[in-house]
């Protein structure tokens, strides 16, 4: 059975949400996400650590949607458009915060991405600062232009766990969920 | 050697160096989704200067964000300031890191360059 994926969209982006996009993820449609957090986080005057917490996140978190959403198969295009992906932001708590995206990926690209979580899940943020400085200093940038650093970032930060699963959608074809905690 | 000087944008920081007076800036934010487009002229101005470096260079660093590929070319950035380092000897650079006084996450960030590197940093807290 392929997985809801209009179903999962409606049930996270419900509560006291910042921003959702579910569409083309662009450099501009970045830039204007990028803008709109900032300003709403700057109306709700959270604090200056929390907010800038976030916005590193949400940059890294978005670019990584930007370089690694596989076009997937026709009939996702069909369906939901070329780069499609999906995110909500939303406040959970007094001084935490919510990060869902979500996007399609295909199979053969399911056991790299799950290793690397598995692997940064399994870390402390002592470990992750070393393994951070570590790829830092490797001279390597992938063929897309990432560093290879954004999710150890985003651990390193947050010092969250990923909660994250892999959904069939069609043959080959997956839809991956990623939830990242924000808290000061 | 000209000068190399780039307007700041919302994703990119404005950038100034001057080869007469040896200042380098750079200033603002750094989240370009390529990185290495936006900073392979500087990567490149600073392999010419090296060649014939200031008596004294001064490195200003400011940034408000950088997303993770820029992390890796302000490491190459910086890796081209120690060659002229190790020409011009210890007080021939120097480095100073700007940061936000509640941002523990920028102060880190100076701290990790400077432990993969042989050039001493500045660490500067600016009041918000």
């Amino acid at each position: 059975m392929e997985f809801d994926v209009e179903g999962w969209y409606k049930k996270v982006n419900q509560g006291d949400v910042v921003l959702s996009h579910a569409g083309s993820i662009s450099t501009k449609a970045i830039t204007m996400i990028l803008d709109d957090i900032e300003q709403a986080l700057f109306e709700r005057s959270e604090k200056s650590k929390l907010k800038k917490k976030i916005y590193n996140v949400v940059v890294e978190a978005l670019q990584n949607l930007y370089h690694h959403t596989d076009n997937a198969s026709k009939k996702v295009i069909d369906v939901f458009g070329e780069k499609f992906a999906t995110f909500v932001l939303k406040k959970e708590s007094e001084n935490t915060y919510v990060f869902y995206s979500g996007n399609f990926i295909y199979e053969k690209n399911i056991k790299l991405l799950r290793d690397r979580i598995n692997q940064i899940n399994y870390l402390t943020v002592e470990e992750l600062k070393i393994l951070y400085k570590l790829i830092l200093n490797n001279n390597e940038f992938s063929d897309k232009g990432g560093g290879g650093l954004g999710l150890v970032d985003i651990a390193k930060r947050t010092g969250c766990k990923f909660e994250y699963s892999f959904n069939s959608y069609t043959e080959n074809c997956y839809f991956f969920c990623l939830k990242v905690t924000i808290s000061v | 050697m000209e000068n190399l000087s780039l307007q700041g944008s919302p994703k990119t920081p404005t950038v100034k160096m001057d080869t007469e007076k040896g200042v380098i800036e750079i200033k603002g934010r750094s989240i370009p989704e390529n990185s290495i487009d936006f900073y392979r002229p500087i990567v490149e101005w600073l392999d010419g200067y090296a060649q014939s470096p200031a008596e004294i260079t001064e490195v200003n660093i400011q940034l408000e964000y950088f997303n993770t590929s820029s992390s890796k070319c302000i490491l190459d950035v910086f890796k081209k300031l120690e060659t002229v380092y190790k020409k011009n000897g210890e007080k021939g650079v120097s480095i100073n890191w700007f940061y936000e006084e509640d941002d523990e996450d920028m102060l880190e960030a100076g701290e990790d360059y400077q432990s993969i590197l042989k050039i001493p940093f500045k660490m500067v807290e600016l009041e918000e």
